[in-house]
């Protein structure tokens, strides 16, 4: 008895804080968009049977039919996805370094990683602005030190977009990268290279293999909140950078067209819920190996 | 395993796949002549540790260390955590370079050589296996790294596979077999690649006692199969003695004594050797040399002496006998005679002090007690102060007087248990602590030396090793 009002808690609230308001925002996308408040018909005050009758799927056909929507849910796929890599490619010799650094250093690189988290990430992706514009520190840098002659453009870049999401998903990566090459005991590698491996070809065969459960956690952890970001791609990515996350906040509140953006935000989180259970099934046997 | 598939495990064969031939090893089987290359000047050594030293930092792992190790030896490197006997390991593996001197491997210096370059094998302690890959992939690895012929790997892979009987567990992986088995599989692994030397890390140390006393004989009974050289680490004792053709003892960065176990226990050449093998009873006194034997050479037996404590007496008639022969047999065939009868008298053989074979040493150690006699003792040892060693089990304990060379008066202190064996702890009339060891042959409750009984211990003239301190 006990157990199941433990067990019910977590359901509770997940139910009060997300199958609720999904229920609401998946009925507001099958709604039509109408000059009252709230912005949209049929509401409950029409009764439960006439407001059900009046549902469609408009808007959800109006999604595929305007192309600025699957060219946005594309290009968020692909930012994301290229971000997930950068962010790999950068993340796991950190995490490396991390693990084969002395036992001393450990927890003092662990708090570096962590520490960008104690200041706002909207006051961190701002300092980025600061620092890429034509006028910011890295040009004024790159002009002092003769590199080039003329500021580069990369604010408002889809370069801009890739430094941000790097910059701020890179402690979600780190992390679990590294606890799986800290628990790699180092004798692994000393027996391939006693087998007659390189070590190039140890790390290749061994470390990567055994940390593979850190890369796709770190990985999934990266792609799925890169998917539909929307601070990022407004701040640094410019009206050239087509997201997701952006134009679903553009149909909210610039265009207060409610009905369309609860249908992106359906179909965003249809999208999402292909990873959610990769990543969520990946966890599961990781569990279970390690069990 | 017949003959045919020793053929197939022969050392030559890590030259590289595919194998060269079928050929069956001609050479005669161990058993027939004494294996002791050591003892032969002709034969090379397969490894050679020239004056090597090691230092971490300031720290001096190995201090000076020359050693010599043979083809198809299983040597020991034993000592206490720290002694220096996992550097020279991690040196012959590849893993860490000397700071000064030359480790050859049949006749090449090896040092700069990198771990993945040598003919050399390892099986770590931990077992390292790789959790990702079966056990067939785990053994295949080092096999894939030098060959791309995948009808030889998987034909030595099935082969290492049955010499280990693993057969059955070829598919799962690591995590789901035993502790044992993973210990079979490291070696697999470890001498899938026909090394010409196999280093073995504490190889049982994760097993349990019966476990592991079944493992040494299985890695004897490999090692012998195979004809690979195995180098062992370990801290056990015990394990060393049973699984090595020689041991180093080993203390803080260098060697104290290479020999055989035999050798080892009873020829130790320091205190810390005799106090490290085994248990040890150290005695520390001046030798004095004893007179001469007249002939050239000393007796080579010399006789143990019983330790019996009294003249055994005949079976004797008790009450109900007495009234018996008295009443009923008296008539027929006349009175008994009541006569005590004994065993002849001690021959001379066992006989008092005056009858000990002269020669070796004596050691006087403590006032009022007599001096110990050491047969075996170095004469050259005269007049220097010396430790003399005694095994427990070499020296008996009995309430009355025995008849040995050398009897001392004492008590008993503690009595240790230990099942097939009873360790007593006897004090001298000057405090010292001799051990004294007996087998268990009757039960417990039948034993008649207990607690704070006073015993004589003795032990004759070549039980004690005489060691220069």
């Amino acid at each position: 008895m006990r157990r199941a009002a433990l067990i019910a808690v977590p359901y509770a609230w997940l139910l009060a804080l997300f199958l609720i308001p999904f229920a609401v925002v998946f009925k507001i996308s099958l709604s039509d968009i109408a000059l009252a408040i709230p912005p949209y018909t049929p509401t409950a005050k029409d009764g439960i049977w006439a407001m059900l009758s009046q549902l469609d799927i408009e808007n959800i056909v109006f999604l595929t039919e305007d192309d600025l929507y699957w060219k946005a849910y594309l290009s968020s796929l692909q930012i994301a996805a290229v971000s997930t890599v950068l962010t790999l490619l950068v993340g796991y010799p950190m995490a490396y370094a991390m693990a084969r650094a002395p036992e001393a250093w450990r927890p003092t690189l662990l708090m570096l990683v962590i520490l960008p988290f104690w200041t706002s990430f909207l006051i961190r992706v701002y300092a980025w602005v600061g620092i890429l514009s034509n006028e910011g520190f890295l040009n004024q840098f790159l002009l002092w030190l003769g590199v080039i002659d003329t500021p580069l453009t990369i604010l408002n870049t889809p370069t801009a977009v890739y430094i941000g999401i790097v910059y701020t998903y890179l402690p979600f990566m780190i992390l679990p990268i590294y606890s799986a090459l800290d628990r790699l005991d180092g004798s692994l590698i000393e027996a391939a290279e006693d087998l007659g491996c390189s070590r190039f070809k140890a790390f290749w065969l061994i470390t990567i293999p055994l940390s593979k459960n850190g890369i796709i956690a770190g990985s999934f952890l990266v792609f799925i909140p890169a998917l539909g970001e929307f601070v990022i791609p407004s701040l640094l990515g410019g009206s050239g950078t087509l997201m997701i996350g952006k134009v679903l906040f553009e149909e909210f509140f610039s265009n207060r067209d409610w009905p369309v953006a609860s249908a992106v935000a359906v179909i965003l989180l249809l999208i999402l819920v292909i990873p959610l259970v990769l990543f969520q099934r990946n966890q599961q046997r990781q569990t279970e190996a390690g069990a | 395993m017949d003959q045919d598939q020793i053929g197939h495990l022969s050392p030559d064969w890590g030259a590289g796949l595919p194998r060269p031939d079928f050929t069956l090893r001609t050479e005669t089987p161990l058993a027939e002549t004494v294996f002791a290359p050591w003892d032969d000047a002709d034969e090379k050594p397969l490894i050679r540790f020239r004056n090597v030293t090691k230092r971490f930092g300031e720290f001096v792992a190995i201090d000076d260390l020359t050693l010599d190790i043979y083809e198809r030896e299983f040597f020991a490197l034993l000592g206490p955590s720290g002694c220096g006997k996992t550097t020279m390991m991690r040196m012959l593996a590849g893993f860490e370079d000397p700071t000064e001197g030359a480790i050859e491997l049949a006749g090449q210096n090896i040092a700069g050589v990198p771990a993945n370059k040598r003919a050399v094998n390892m099986m770590f302690q931990s077992y390292a296996l790789f959790p990702h890959l079966s056990i067939w992939d785990n053994i295949a690895f080092g096999l894939r790294r030098e060959s791309s012929d995948k009808v030889a790997i998987a034909a030595r892979v099935e082969e290492m596979l049955k010499l280990t009987r693993l057969e059955k567990f070829a598919r799962r992986k690591p995590h789901q077999i035993s502790g044992g088995q993973r210990q079979r599989v490291a070696l697999a692994r470890s001498l899938a690649k026909a090394p010409k030397l196999l280093l073995l890390d504490e190889p049982l140390g994760a097993l349990d006692a019966k476990l592991r006393e079944a493992t040494q004989f299985e890695l004897m009974d490999i090692q012998e199969k195979t004809g690979t050289t195995f180098v062992i680490v370990t801290h056990d004792q015990e394990e060393a003695m049973t699984v090595a053709s020689r041991v180093a003892v080993m203390d803080e960065g260098r060697v104290m004594q290479v020999a055989t176990p035999t050798d080892i226990y009873e020829a130790p050449n320091s205190a810390y050797v005799a106090d490290f093998i085994g248990d040890v009873t150290l005695i520390d006194g001046t030798a004095k040399a004893r007179s001469a034997p007249e002939q050239d050479t000393r007796p080579a037996e010399v006789p143990e002496v019983s330790a019996s404590p009294e003249p055994t007496r005949a079976p004797q008639p008790n009450a109900l006998g007495i009234w018996l022969h008295d009443k009923v047999l008296a008539p027929v065939i006349g009175p008994r005679k009541d006569i005590v009868r004994q065993l002849p008298p001690p021959t001379a053989q066992d006989s008092p002090k005056s009858e000990t074979p002269p020669g070796g040493v004596e050691i006087t150690w403590a006032e009022g007690q007599p001096a110990l006699i050491a047969l075996d003792g170095d004469q050259a040892l005269d007049g220097h102060a010396v430790k003399l060693a005694l095994r427990p089990e070499k020296v008996t304990i009995s309430k009355d007087k025995p008849q040995a060379v050398n009897a001392l008066q004492g008590k008993v202190i503690d009595i240790a248990y230990l099942g097939n064996l009873s360790t007593y702890h006897v004090e001298l009339a000057d405090g010292t602590m001799i051990k004294a060891q007996t087998a268990n042959t009757r039960r417990v409750a039948r034993r008649d030396i207990t607690w704070e009984d006073p015993v004589w211990v003795s032990w004759s003239g070549t039980a004690g090793v005489v060691l220069n301190t």
